[in-house]
């Protein structure tokens, strides 16, 4: 099970895993077409901030998920096989169960859709597009736990 | 002609679902009997504020996909209820005269909606608001229905109330206790609440009752106990649950309000095992046993006790009361204990409210410890308080930060940070 970590002493606040996770989630996945053309979705991914300290704080994708567990609509799930913790958008009613639950507040509301979004780790893509896209290494990908 | 199966489930919600798959993340070979009394295909009854108010629609009220039982190996015994249960020969009796035999035994009978004896409450426009039976009930008359009386402002009346307001209807809500949502949030909170409904067009009387329904055969106004007469098509009863305990009292098995269950959501029976609106189990914050029916307390119920029911131990140790809810434009989430001003005798509270920005929220410590919160508004990363609650975090020193909307783990010291996070963040690259 894959999972991404921050490392706070090298993170510098730019925020650019936001605007990449917002682009990797648009329709077009383009980053001028996303904020240009289109309503870009909100970023999946939180960034703490007390400056000077800031760091990424995107979902770990739990064993054992508290999200899933609270979800009243089934939108929640944990894939048996990747072992992601995904949401299936087309089914969440806008409870917010899973942002009482999570541990991390990991979960990002959506308020103009009154839905929650998010961490897929970018399927489909070789690495999550938000540690891919960052300039300074402050965040890493484990394709292993614990790797 | 007796059956056997390794597991039999008796109710079949978020609790069934949550047993069932913990026992096939351990094995895919015992074989599980399911006894749902409202068929096969299992749906969330916490989505019937979002049916009936036509946000989703058919499948979309399912909770897990149709063909869940045959994904799972599970025999369903679709529209049978259990009637009777021996603990010792290890059987459970169906309506239909059935015997099956049990190796492991899970009761999630959940709860039965509360129906005040008030005279008049039998009549056929008078609905529940628990099952798919009462939200199809309810779909076929509002077609015709320009009126409704919502007996109960709790989170269930409350959400059933905003959903006959957006479906057109007048609503009124008439609730017994001097304010609305009384037991899960304080006096601010429901101020907030009651204003809301208000400014959207919904009276809420407090303090009183039904006295009586008018009408012959359906409800066309209720008279209330404060003398008011209000007129209606419909009235919806949403006056809590009781848990179901009829099965475990008839076997002798412990029951109090609920079916008592341990930390391993094992009953005082052998073998037997409960969890949902139909337990009491432990609440870590209370250090006792309450029921407490919450969908995700039933959900991770149902897993401990399947876990522990498959030899894999497991211990259910964090279960408190919670609700996430949502009223109009209005978030509101809240967890362990509500003190309120009647209650805060041995607490020490923060609290902020801005009335404008309509945003509220309070936090209660006792001996440093977070025992409860409710936020109103800005309801962002409220997890995060839960964790602090649950893990018993000394929160003193950093009591105000948690008044911050933004409040996260940036702004806890910095020794406790990174050790809540010790698996989750690398130190140390530089």
């Amino acid at each position: 099970m894959g999972k991404i970590v921050a490392k706070p002493e090298v993170c510098i606040g730019c925020h650019l895993c936001q605007i990449w996770c917002a682009v990797a989630h648009s329709r077009s996945r383009d980053v001028l077409k996303a904020f240009f053309y289109e309503d870009p979705p909100p970023p999946r991914i939180v960034v703490e901030e007390r400056l000077p300290l800031t760091f990424a704080f995107p979902c770990r994708h739990c064993a054992e998920p508290d999200c899933v567990f609270a979800c009243i609509s089934g939108a929640l799930h944990k894939d048996p096989q990747s072992g992601h913790v995904l949401h299936d958008e087309s089914r969440c009613v806008g409870c917010y169960s899973c942002v009482m639950a999570c541990p991390y507040g990991a979960i990002v509301i959506d308020s103009e859709n009154r839905k929650v979004v998010k961490c897929d780790l970018c399927e489909g893509l070789d690495l999550p597009m938000c540690v891919a896209r960052c300039p300074n290494q402050a965040l890493a990908y484990l394709a292993e736990d614990g790797a | 002609m007796v059956r056997r199966f390794d597991y039999v489930i008796v109710g079949g919600s978020a609790g069934a679902v949550g047993c069932i798959e913990a026992l096939r993340a351990v094995d895919r070979e015992k074989t599980i009997a399911l006894i749902g009394e409202e068929g096969d295909r299992i749906y969330s009854r916490a989505l019937i504020p979002y049916y009936l108010g036509g946000r989703i629609h058919g499948d979309k009220m399912l909770y897990r996909p149709p063909d869940f039982c045959k994904q799972m190996g599970v025999t369903p015994w679709p529209g049978r209820r259990a009637v009777g249960l021996d603990p010792v020969r290890k059987t459970v009796v169906l309506d239909g005269g059935e015997e099956l035999q049990y190796g492991k035994l899970l009761l999630a009978t959940g709860g039965r909606p509360i129906v005040p004896p008030v005279p008049g409450l039998d009549k056929k426009n008078v609905f529940t608001f628990v099952s798919m039976a009462d939200a199809l009930a309810l779909a076929e008359t509002l077609p015709t229905a320009r009126a409704a009386v919502v007996l109960g402002g709790g989170v269930i009346g409350l959400m059933a109330a905003e959903t006959l307001k957006n479906r057109g209807l007048a609503v009124t809500v008439v609730e017994l206790a001097p304010r609305v949502l009384a037991p899960v949030v304080d006096e601010t909170a429901s101020a907030m609440v009651e204003e809301l409904f208000r400014a959207k067009g919904v009276p809420v009387h407090t303090g009183t009752t039904i006295a009586q329904v008018l009408g012959h055969e359906r409800a066309e106004a209720v008279v209330l106990t404060s003398g008011e007469t209000v007129s209606c098509d419909l009235v919806v009863v949403a006056a809590g649950v009781v848990p179901r305990v009829e099965l475990a009292k008839a076997a002798g098995i412990a029951v109090n309000r609920g079916i008592l269950v341990n930390e391993k959501m094992e009953t005082s029976a052998p073998d037997v095992y409960a969890c949902g609106d139909c337990a009491e189990g432990y609440d870590f914050v209370i250090e006792g046993n309450r029921p407490l029916p919450l969908w995700p307390n039933a959900y991770v119920g149902g897993r401990v006790a399947g876990f522990n029911m498959a030899g894999v131990p497991r211990e259910y140790r964090w279960a408190t009361s919670m609700n996430a809810m949502h009223f109009f434009d209005l978030y509101i989430i809240n967890a362990g204990l509500n003190v309120t001003r009647d209650t805060a005798d041995g607490f020490e509270t923060v609290s902020r409210y801005d009335r404008e920005a309509r945003a509220y929220r309070k936090f209660a410590l006792r001996d440093g410890r977070l025992v409860g919160f409710v936020l109103v508004g800005r309801v962002a990363r409220a997890g995060i308080l839960l964790r602090l609650m649950r893990e018993k975090v000394d929160v003193s020193s950093f009591k105000h930060e948690l008044l911050d909307e933004h409040f996260g783990y940036a702004s806890m010291p910095e020794s406790l940070r990174w050790e809540l996070l010790a698996q989750d963040v690398r130190l140390g690259v530089v």
